[in-house]
C-alpha cells in the first residue's frame, strides 16, 4: 500500500508540470497587464517599457516560465534596460512556495491574496459536499426501495431536471423565489448578496444565513447526479446473494437495508465524490459571481479580467494540486473500504 | 454496426418460438429498445420543437427586429406586443430568443464536431499504438481533465478573444466570438470521449479480425478507420449526443460571465449576462432564455439516455 501511494504521488508530479506548462503558455496571451495596472499614468511609452522590463514580461516564454517555476535569485536580471544583467533576482519560484506578486495589487504576494479568499470558498465547498452526500443518500435509497412506484417515478423525473439545470438558472430562480417573492409575501426571506450584512457584522449566524442560497445552487446538480447513481447501485446491491442470505436468516428489513445493503451501495460513491471536485469548483465560479461571494471563484474572474498572470496561475495550480491529491486520496480510501480491491505496488 | 446482421440471425435461432418472425437487424433492435424509452421519445420531440422554434421562428420575426432597440420600451413586462417582454434597451426578448437559439444550437452542434474529431483521433492513436504515444497523449488528457472546464474556458476565451473578425455566412454577419467559442468548447471537452475511444480500441485491437486484417497487410490507417472505429461507434454516438448538451451549457456559462459571444449577436447565454441585476425588476429577462436552455439540455439528456440503452446496452448510466 505504501508503495502504491508513493507511486501515485510520483505520477502526480509530472502531471502537475504538464498542467503548469499548458496553463502558462495559454496565459501568455491573456492581454496586457500593464494597461490595467491601476489609475495612475503608466501610459507613457517609457514607463510602459520600464514596467514591462521590471516585471520580466519582455523575456521569452520559456524564461518567464523558468523564473516562475524556480525563481530568479540564482541569476541576475536587467532592470535598467542597458542590456547588462546586473541586479540579482529576488523571486524564489513556485517550487519553493513563491508564486510571485500580484500585478494588480502591487507587490502583494499571490499566496497571501489567495489565502485571504480560500476559506470563503472552502466553507461553501464543505457545506455543499455534506449536503450533497446526505441528501443523495436519503433520496437515492428512498427511491431504490420503492422502485417504479409513483414516488420513485416523480423523484427520477425531478432529479433529471435538476441534473440538467444550468447553475445560474438554479441561482436566479431560487433568488427570485426565496428572496424576492418571500419578501413580497411577507415571509422571512433569504439574503442574496455577500457574506454578511454590513450593519450586523461578520457573525457566524450571518454567514450561515447568507450561505443558504449559494450552497443550494452549487449542490443541486451534483445532488441529482449522485441520487441517480446511489439509486442504481442500491438496486444492484439489493439483488445480490448476500442480501437474500440476510433475508433468509430472518434479519429485520431495517438491518438489511442500513447495515448490509447501504454499506456496500455507498462504496462507489467514494470515487464519485473524489472525482467531482473539479465540477464543484467550476460551479463555485458562477455561484460566487451571482451571489457576490468573496471567494476564489470571484478572485479568479476579477484577476483574469485584468490579466494578472501570477494570481491566476496561482489559483489554477492550487486547484490542480487539490484535484490530483483528491484523486489519490479517493483511490486510497476506496481500497481501504473495499478489501476486494488490491493495488499492486 | 448495421452490417453485423449474421449476429442478429444467430440470436433469433436461439429462440425457436420466434422463428416465425423475420430476423431483425441490429438497427431494428436498437430502434425497438429506443422506442420503449418514453422519456427519450419525449426528449426527441421537444428537441424537434425547439429547433422549429429557433429556425422556423426566423420566418415570422426578422433579425433586424430582434436587434431593434426602442428605448421608450425599456424593461417592459410581457404583453401582447412583446410576449416575453423587452430587455434593458427595449429589444423584443421573444425575437432574441429565436435568433439566440439559432446561435446556441449551432454552437452546441459544431463544438461537438470538433470535440468528437479531437477525441477520436487522440483516443484512437493512444489506444491503437499504445506505448509511448499512449503515455504522452493520456498524460495530456489527464492534465486537461484536472483543470475544471470553466476555468480552462475562461483562460482560453481570453487567449483567443477579439482576434477573429466578423464573418458572414449565408448573408448574415456573425460576431467572430462565435467561432472562438465553438473552438474553445471543442478544445476543452474532448477528454472523456478520448478515454472512451481509447478503452474501446484497447479491447477491440486484441480481436482475431484485427489479426487477420494485419496478416493480409492492411495498413494501420485502414485498420483504425475501417475495422476498429465502426465497431466502437455506439459509445461515440452516445457521448457526442450528451456532448451537445454540455456544449450548450458551456456556451451559456461563459457568455453569462460576459466572456462569450459578444452582443449584438444574441445567444441564450449572453441574454442572461447581467440579468441578476434585474432579478427583481425584470424577471422575464432571465426567465425565458434560462428556461429554453434548461429545456434543450433536459431533452438532449433524455435522448442521450435512450440512445445509450438502445445502442450500447452493456453500459449503464451513471
Amino acid at each position: 500500500m505504501t508503495r502504491y501511494i508513493l507511486k501515485r504521488l510520483l505520477q502526480g508530479i509530472p502531471l502537475l508540470f504538464i498542467i503548469s506548462i499548458i496553463l502558462f503558455v495559454l496565459m501568455m496571451n491573456m492581454g496586457d497587464p500593464i494597461a490595467t495596472m491601476g489609475g495612475r499614468s503608466v501610459t507613457r511609452p517609457s514607463d510602459r517599457e520600464r514596467l514591462t522590463r521590471q516585471l520580466g514580461l519582455d523575456q521569452p516564454v520559456y524564461l518567464q516560465y523558468l523564473y516562475w517555476l524556480v525563481g530568479n535569485d540564482w541569476t541576475k536580471v536587467d532592470l535598467d534596460g542597458d542590456g547588462v544583467a546586473e541586479t540579482p533576482g529576488t523571486r524564489r519560484g513556485a517550487l519553493r512556495g513563491d508564486f510571485g506578486t500580484s500585478l494588480v495589487n502591487r507587490g502583494k504576494p499571490v499566496t497571501e491574496i489567495i489565502a485571504e479568499r480560500l476559506p470563503n470558498t472552502l466553507i461553501l465547498m464543505v457545506a455543499a459536499e455534506v449536503l450533497i452526500i446526505l441528501g443523495s443518500l436519503l433520496v437515492g435509497v428512498y427511491s431504490a426501495l420503492r422502485q417504479y412506484s409513483k414516488a420513485d417515478n416523480i423523484l427520477t423525473a425531478l432529479l433529471f431536471i435538476g441534473y440538467s439545470m444550468p447553475i445560474f438558472f438554479i441561482a436566479l430562480i431560487s433568488m427570485y423565489l426565496f428572496a424576492v417573492l418571500f419578501k413580497r409575501w411577507g415571509l422571512p426571506y433569504l439574503p442574496t448578496v455577500g457574506m454578511f450584512d454590513p450593519q450586523v457584522g461578520k457573525t457566524a449566524g450571518q454567514v450561515l444565513w447568507h450561505m443558504v442560497l449559494p450552497v443550494m445552487s452549487i449542490s443541486i446538480i451534483s445532488f441529482a447526479a449522485y441520487s441517480r447513481y446511489i439509486r442504481s447501485t442500491m438496486l444492484e446491491v439489493m439483488s445480490q446473494d448476500y442480501i437474500r442470505t440476510a433475508k433468509s436468516k430472518g434479519l429485520s428489513r431495517r438491518e438489511i437495508i442500513y447495515v448490509h445493503a447501504l454499506k456496500n451501495a455507498s462504496l462507489p460513491i467514494v470515487t464519485v465524490v473524489g472525482l467531482d471536485l473539479p465540477l464543484l469548483l467550476g460551479g463555485a465560479v458562477i455561484t460566487e459571481r451571482i451571489f457576490a461571494w468573496p471567494g476564489m471563484g470571484r478572485l479568479f474572474l476579477d484577476h483574469v479580467s485584468r490579466s494578472d498572470l501570477p494570481v491566476v496561475m496561482g489559483i489554477l495550480m492550487l486547484i490542480a494540486v487539490a484535484v490530483v491529491v483528491f484523486q489519490i486520496i479517493t483511490d486510497i480510501v476506496y481500497a481501504w473500504l473495499d478489501p476486494r480491491i488490491r493495488y499492486e505496488g | 454496426m448495421m452490417d453485423a446482421t449474421p449476429q442478429a440471425d444467430s440470436l433469433t435461432s436461439f429462440a425457436p418460438d420466434e422463428l416465425e418472425t423475420p430476423p431483425l437487424t441490429l438497427g431494428q433492435l436498437a430502434w425497438r429498445r429506443f422506442r420503449r424509452h418514453k422519456m427519450a421519445i419525449f426528449g426527441a420531440i421537444v428537441l424537434v420543437l425547439l429547433f422549429l422554434y429557433a429556425f422556423g421562428g426566423a420566418f415570422v420575426l426578422s433579425e433586424s427586429y430582434a436587434n431593434f432597440t426602442d428605448t421608450d420600451l425599456r424593461l417592459s413586462p410581457p404583453s401582447a406586443a412583446h410576449l416575453f417582454g423587452t430587455d434593458t434597451i427595449g429589444r423584443d426578448i421573444l425575437a432574441r430568443t429565436i435568433y439566440g437559439g439559432q446561435i446556441s444550437l449551432l454552437i452546441g452542434l459544431t463544438a461537438v464536431v470538433i470535440e468528437t474529431l479531437v477525441g477520436i483521433v487522440v483516443g484512437a492513436l493512444a489506444g491503437y499504438y499504445g506505448g509511448k504515444v499512449d503515455a504522452i497523449l493520456m498524460r495530456i488528457t489527464e492534465a486537461m481533465l484536472n483543470i475544471p472546464e470553466i476555468f480552462l474556458l475562461i483562460v482560453m476565451a481570453k487567449f483567443f478573444g477579439g482576434k477573429i473578425p466578423e464573418v458572414e455566412v449565408l448573408g448574415r454577419a456573425y460576431s467572430g466570438s462565435v467561432i472562438v467559442i465553438v473552438v474553445i468548447i471543442g478544445l476543452t471537452s474532448w477528454m472523456y470521449l478520448a478515454r472512451i475511444v481509447r478503452a474501446e480500441f484497447l479491447s477491440l485491437k486484441e480481436n482475431e479480425f484485427i489479426l487477420a486484417a494485419r496478416a493480409t497487410g492492411t495498413s494501420n490507417a485502414q485498420i483504425i478507420f475501417r475495422h476498429i472505429l465502426p465497431n466502437s461507434i455506439a459509445p461515440i454516438v452516445v457521448s457526442a449526443t450528451l456532448g451537445v448538451a454540455n456544449a450548450i451549457l458551456a456556451e451559456a456559462y461563459i457568455s453569462f460571465l460576459g466572456l462569450g459571444v459578444q452582443p449584438p449577436t444574441a445567444t441564450w447565454g449572453n441574454m442572461l449576462d447581467g440579468a441578476n441585476n434585474y432579478l427583481e425588476s425584470a424577471p422575464w429577462m432571465w426567465f425565458f432564455p434560462g428556461l429554453l436552455i434548461l429545456l434543450t439540455v433536459l431533452s438532449i439528456n433524455f435522448l442521450g439516455d435512450g440512445l445509450r440503452d438502445a445502442l450500447d446496452p452493456r453500459s449503464r448510466a451513471v
